[in-house]
């Protein structure tokens, strides 16, 4: 069983419902109790960065992630948010601490000429940097359904985490990956078929063991 | 890179898309899920619910669709038509929708825009606008002036500025809906477009008058869209998604083709 973490941050129904479409069973948790009793663990968001990581601790998630994924190693994946969580902190009005689990800054998307947009919004090319296992099956640069302003700045002695970018007028961190954490900016539950596919293949190597 | 996204426009009343219908014999056709999943399948970026019947009471049947769509379609959506309140937004997000698009409402009382950005981002919010040419004036300095209630209530406001201060309060797209080119097919108001999408740092999307693949390559080019709806075009059967993408595609416009998956 996967369970997709519900912390107030919008609607989880186009998450939960991808999964349903690849035969996935998921269960949505509000109690981080519960989260010992999940294979792997999904973060979902939209939405502020300093709301998020609030209600995260307010309702005592932050301690039992940090037990649940970085002590016991359960398979995790941030979506958009949940990608931005695992930096130190973010920028995004004013300064907020995130998991800290990836040395890095969340900063506004500030791209070389006009003619590139923010929000950054719609299907965007991924250059695959480390071919991990949930780029499987998928076509060469896949292309991903990314909204946001925001950005993972991964610092340099943690580059070895970067395991997709894209281009936005800048480099955009597009996926992360360190041992059993994942995670992607773009949507992959809205990302038709190769989204899909990528949830797939995090499933596939989540519940492998 | 960013591709360029072609956005098919499903006009929803009583439950039923309302073009098309008429002219098809599957009777399938006509049930926007059904069509939406099509689309989905052929590789539309994204699809547009506008509610025609859009008075609170009929709301629900929408409601229904924008929930039996989230079951199955993994691609951005969103609902416009009638959104008046804070509360009517919230309903269509919670049903599965990932935006929604205001547009006369936000012109009676902008702070909507704002209430929406604040509460949900700004990606959510989507602000829709019905523009007609008009004299140039001091009201007026751009010769576009804002209209509502489908064309037929001028605002005596100038779109350009509307659509600056739209930005500011927040909403995260634009959507330029030229009423004097929309139903013609005579092609995109490209001007428009260009001036808009020039003029701000927000995606702008455009709308209203698409009748040929090559419309869309010459708003996409010399209009700077981000985006096109299209409707009637594929609506009838006259040219099909991957139609129009290839047509793009060999023109060197970037756009996302379906992938052949494993």
């Amino acid at each position: 069983m996967i369970g997709i973490v519900d912390y107030g941050m919008g609607n989880l129904r186009s998450v939960e419902s991808a999964f349903e479409a690849i035969d996935q069973k998921t269960t949505v948790i509000r109690d981080p109790r519960e989260l010992a009793e999940v294979q792997a663990i999904i973060l979902p968001g939209v939405g502020a960065f300093g709301d998020g990581m609030r209600n995260l601790r307010e309702s005592g998630f932050v301690e039992i992630l940090n037990e649940e994924v970085l002590e016991k190693e359960k398979p995790y994946l941030g979506i958009c948010l949940g990608l931005q969580f695992l930096a130190e902190k973010s920028l995004e009005q004013g300064e907020h601490d995130g998991l800290g689990w990836i040395t890095g800054t969340v900063r506004r998307i500030d791209p070389e000429s006009a003619q590139y947009r923010v929000p950054h919004i719609g299907w965007n090319d991924l250059r695959i940097e480390i071919e991990e296992p949930i780029f499987k099956n998928l076509e060469d640069g896949p292309i991903f359904y990314f909204v946001h302003s925001y950005y993972m700045d991964v610092s340099p002695e943690d580059s070895s985490v970067i395991a997709a970018t894209c281009w936005h007028g800048q480099k955009i961190v597009a996926a992360v990956q360190r041992g059993n954490i994942y995670g992607v900016q773009f949507h992959p539950e809205k990302s038709q078929r190769s989204g899909l596919c990528l949830l797939r293949n995090f499933v596939d190597q989540a519940l492998k063991d | 890179m960013l591709t360029k996204r072609i956005i098919p426009c499903l006009d929803v009343r009583a439950g039923l898309v309302t073009k098309g219908i008429a002219f098809r014999e599957n009777v399938d056709i006509g049930d926007p899920v059904a069509m939406a999943r099509k689309y989905y399948e052929e590789g539309a970026d994204e699809i547009v619910f506008y509610d025609i019947a859009a008075s609170s009471d009929r709301r629900d049947i929408l409601i229904d669709v924008v929930d039996r769509v989230a079951r199955e379609i993994f691609i951005p959506y969103s609902v416009g038509g009638g959104i008046r309140t804070f509360e009517d937004m919230r309903r269509v997000l919670l049903a599965g929708a990932e935006k929604v698009s205001v547009n006369s409402a936000a012109v009676r009382n902008p702070q909507v825009i704002a209430q929406g950005a604040r509460a949900f981002g700004s990606q959510c919010v989507v602000l829709s606008m019905d523009v007609k040419r008009v004299e140039r004036s001091e009201k007026i300095p751009s010769g576009y002036e804002i209209v509502i209630n489908g064309g037929r209530t001028p605002m005596g406001m100038d779109a350009i500025q509307w659509a600056m201060r739209g930005e500011d309060l927040g909403a995260g797209e634009l959507v330029v809906n030229s009423i004097d080119a929309d139903g013609t097919r005579d092609g995109y108001e490209v001007t428009l477009t260009r001036i808009m999408a020039d003029t701000l740092g927000i995606p702008v999307i455009a709308s209203g008058g698409a009748g040929i693949p090559e419309h869309l390559y010459e708003v996409f080019t010399e209009g700077h869209a981000d985006a096109a709806i299209i409707a009637s075009m594929i609506h009838y059967n006259t040219y099909t998604i991957p139609g129009i993408k290839q047509y793009l595609a060999d023109r060197g416009v970037p756009i996302r083709k379906v992938p052949m998956m494993q």
